[in-house]
């Protein structure tokens, strides 16, 4: 097996990831590792397109890492932890990666509810959907109907518009009212590419409707619920997404404290365990601009430059008011609760019904009766689905928190 | 230009391209059948639902979303 | 409110008693401190298997089996029972002396066995290696998923009456009932400490220590491997020392995961995953199935097996009480002998005859009266 040894290891490449890998480096003597599941670096929001990034912001940090002495090790699933070291499968074996701190920049998913239809192949996450056509997937004349909620939405319909899709409607389940205070409030937000996009996706004419929400899908159609009226849409695929939730399995995993589902930190980013740092959408969902600063404090932290640290607090404040108002802004309607049939899988992995689990009254004894999140993706997706339909919170965590070669363990 | 085989036809995709976006492009919507016999397709599309799981080069459960193509893979779907 | 019979624990022993014990009229209340099947019965493997360590062992497993398969026609879907059957490997020649002592012993017991070279080993069990001597084919072994037949022997017990109740933690057990945490105390004219692990805290007179064990599963793989496979050596390694050991043990699921064993460890207390005898448990499997390497594993778990001196359950009257009973202490056979186990213990509080002698199960073989 490959051991490895580094001062600071980064688990994610992603803007949180990345920024704190250029902020650790300003320390001259320390030697830093990115480790990213990815095929290459980037994270979500900067993922590459056919292997090369094109985010202005991911290229300049990406120069700033080529330059110093930092090593990036893509496609590596941390699995589990072994005192203060990582595992990590790789295609070419397992590497175990001692650290002196460790920053946790481990990105968040989307949250995919069930409805009747959505595990057809032609449903799809919003940002998964973006992810997969970055990833080379042609959809050209494409007529695709964008629903959920969160600001992934514009994102994702605005991308797939300059891919030359169709984007037959954009539906947001959210309310006008919570809507207009988030855009009011978003003058004074970092968050300037949601603003654009917000606009030009309206001066294209896409329909874009607020208050609206899918109920079921089919290989041709979906149907959305509109102020009382149900309308069915053809498309040829259905990208669909509910905002994102944290992955804190690492975090975890190694003992961390959480608490509401975010991964607790203090001032300089470090979670309950000491050298332990954790940046990004795990402590909140308040996208790239927080995660950059929030990887910033903790890539000083961790090296000691400390007045560099404290230097983005002030900056910090701002993305954290911008993550309160994006939960609130896109907090779920009850009657999402609504959707799944009796009949409609929760659980993909193991094919787990809905009307299976309405039986139980914790995610543990659903687990063991049903196997509902005990399948290959260990509950990332039937997790975030079940806590919102039944405020199960139990998300018990071992290792390997990815499936891994029976060798690897 | 990447040559690999989708269920033994083979296809050209640009370098850098995903196994699951040139197993989209091929025209294949059922990645994998689930437990069920249910068709399933990539969702989350970043390695993290593993709906997306194919047979490369006669390896099983590979996430076709986070391996990038390369000349003269076999890839099998619905398994 | 008081009830004929309160039986202390939900696992797979407690839920087998209290469906056999209401089947025969008695008003029964199971309490459990967690959920139901949410100790040991939830981390093991579901195997419903012969097993001849000892006479008594062969006798309790064998009756066990028998109303495991004619209880199979009314198990529903999701208990997943299969008649897999058990292959015993043996590796070499000195171990297909064991397996030719095994099926003489299993035919004298009237299960059928049939001895297999290496050759008929492989065309049964592709994904083993070559070289190995051969094995013994007990085809009226199956495999459950014992969390649903569980589940499936709690809901008869409560059809027939039974009441559960669970997140209710038993702190004292007596001649009278039990009294709970919360002080409520519950009149019982017998009371059964199916306890598990827990058992000894209940009733300190049973000794009963855990046994750690990890397992292992994997993705689907349909047809990698088609019987429960057991290596022969594990008789020397799991049951002889008091050390830590590892043996070569896969069970098919019939979602076609592959279930992987067995480890076993005194003295720990900690169910954290241990890496170490983990990676020794795979290493061993992977000397006699190499492609396992490659197969994803989507989970590993840790349990504890409720282990007595003998390895041999407690079944019957506790020495020094006069209504507690014990049924508890079934290591790592719980899920096979749990149907044995419950008709025994229904015999013996009804003083009928049992099916099959109670002697060496009963706690005062290891307890003297105090």
């Amino acid at each position: 097996m490959n051991k490895v040894t580094t001062d600071v290891l980064i688990v994610g490449g992603g803007p949180a990831g990345m920024s704190a890998a250029v902020a650790a480096s300003g320390n001259d003597d320390v030697r830093i590792t990115v480790v990213d599941d990815n095929p290459r670096i980037g994270g979500q929001i900067w993922r590459a397109e056919l292997g090369k990034l094109k985010s202005v912001e991911a290229l300049e940090l990406l120069a700033l890492l080529d330059q110093q002495w930092i090593t990036l090790v893509n496609n590596a699933s941390v699995f589990s932890n072994d005192g203060s070291s990582v595992l990590a499968e790789t295609p070419s074996g397992r590497i175990q990666i001692e650290y002196k701190s460790l920053i946790l920049a481990t990105g968040a998913r989307e949250r995919l509810l069930p409805f009747p239809g959505w595990t057809l192949p032609n449903v799809l996450g919003a940002a998964g959907l973006q992810a997969l056509v970055k990833g080379g997937l042609d959809v050209q004349d494409k007529r695709i109907v964008v629903a959920g909620t969160g600001p992934l939405l514009l994102v994702a319909a605005e991308y797939l518009t300059s891919k030359g899709a169709r984007i037959v409607a954009i539906c947001e389940q959210t309310t006008n009212k919570k809507l207009d205070r988030f855009a009011l409030g978003l003058w004074r937000s970092p968050s300037k590419i949601v603003q654009g996009i917000s606009l030009r996706s309206k001066l294209r004419g896409i329909p874009y409707y607020r208050n609206a929400w899918v109920t079921k899908a089919d290989l041709q159609s979906v149907t959305i619920q509109h102020f009382g009226q149900t309308t069915d849409i053809e498309c040829d695929m259905f990208a669909c997404g509910f905002h994102l939730v944290p992955n804190i399995e690492l975090a975890q995993l190694l003992g961390c404290e959480v608490a509401d589902g975010f991964v607790s930190v203090d001032d300089y980013q470090q979670t309950s365990i000491s050298d332990v740092y954790c940046a990004g959408e795990p402590t909140s969902i308040g996208g790239v601009e927080a995660a950059v600063v929030e990887g910033k404090i903790a890539g000083f932290a961790a090296t000691g430059q400390i007045i560099e640290a404290n230097s983005l607090f002030r900056a910090r404040k701002k993305t954290t008011a911008f993550a309160k108002a994006l939960d609130q802004a896109f907090e779920l309607r009850d009657e999402l609760k609504t959707l799944a049939a009796s009949s409609t899988i929760v659980c993909r992995c193991e094919d787990v019904q809905y009307g299976k689990l309405t039986d139980h009254d914790d995610f543990r004894m659903a687990k063991l009766q049903t196997r509902c999140g005990m399948g290959a993706c260990q509950g990332r997706i039937c997790g975030a689905a079940v806590e919102f339909l039944f405020g199960w919170k139990d998300r018990s965590v071992r290792p390997p928190i990815f499936p891994v070669k029976m060798e690897n363990l | 230009m990447i040559t690999l085989t989708i269920n033994k036809i083979s296809i050209t995709v640009d370098e850098g391209t995903t196994i699951a976006a040139a197993i989209l492009n091929a025209g294949v919507t059922a990645f994998r059948k689930s437990v069920t016999g249910e068709p399933r397709g990539a969702v989350c599309g970043m390695g993290i639902c593993f709906e997306c799981r194919v047979t490369i080069d006669g390896i099983a459960h590979q996430r076709s979303c986070n391996v990038i193509a390369a000349d003269g893979m076999e890839v099998v779907t619905d398994e | 409110m008081s009830y004929d019979v309160v039986i202390v624990g939900s696992g797979i022993v407690g839920a087998a008693c209290a469906a056999s014990l209401s089947a025969s009229r008695l008003r029964v209340l199971v309490l459990d401190s967690s959920g139901i099947a949410t100790g040991t019965t939830a981390a093991g493997m579901g195997h419903i298997v012969l097993m001849d360590d000892s006479e008594a062992q062969l006798a309790l497993t064998g009756y066990s089996r028998k109303l495991w398969n004619t209880l199979a026609q009314e198990l529903p879907a999701d208990a997943e029972y299969e008649h897999c059957g058990t292959i015993w490997v043996a590796a070499d020649e000195d171990e297909m002396n064991e397996v030719r002592r095994k099926q003489i012993v299993y035919a004298s017991h009237g299960s059928d066995a049939e001895i297999l070279d290496g050759r008929a080993l492989r065309e049964l069990e592709p994904n083993l290696r070559g070289g190995l001597a051969g094995g013994l084919l007990v085809q009226d072994d199956s495999v459950v998923y014992q969390l649903c037949a569980t589940k499936f022997l709690i809901e008869r017990a409560a059809r027939y009456g039974t009441t559960i109740r669970t997140g209710t933690n038993v702190i004292e057990i007596s001649d009278d009932g039990v009294r709970l945490e919360n002080g409520e105390v519950i009149a019982a004219g017998v009371i059964i400490n199916a306890a598990g692990v827990f058992a000894s805290e209940l009733s300190p007179e049973l000794k009963i220590v855990k046994r750690k064990g990890h397992l292992a599963i994997t993705e689907r793989y349909p047809n990698f491997v088609r019987h429960q496979l057991i290596e022969l050596g594990y008789l020397k390694s799991a049951h002889g020392s008091d050390g830590d050991s590892v043996a070569f043990n896969v069970q098919p699921r019939i979602t076609g995961q592959i279930l992987l064993g067995s480890s076993r460890q005194f003295g720990v207390e900690s169910n954290q995953i241990d890496f170490e005898i983990l990676k020794r448990m795979t290493n061993r499997a992977f000397e006699y199935m190499p492609d396992l390497k490659t197969l994803s594993t989507v989970r590993v778990w840790t349990g504890f097996r409720p282990a007595t001196s003998d390895n041999l359950p407690y079944i019957g009257k506790i020495p020094g009480h006069e209504n507690v009973y014990a049924a508890a202490g079934h290591e790592g056979l719980g899920i096979t002998t749990s149907l044995g186990t419950a008709e025994l213990l229904t015999s013996a509080i009804l003083g009928k005859k049992p099916a099959i002698p109670i002697e060496p199960y009963l706690p005062s073989r290891t307890i003297t009266e105090h």
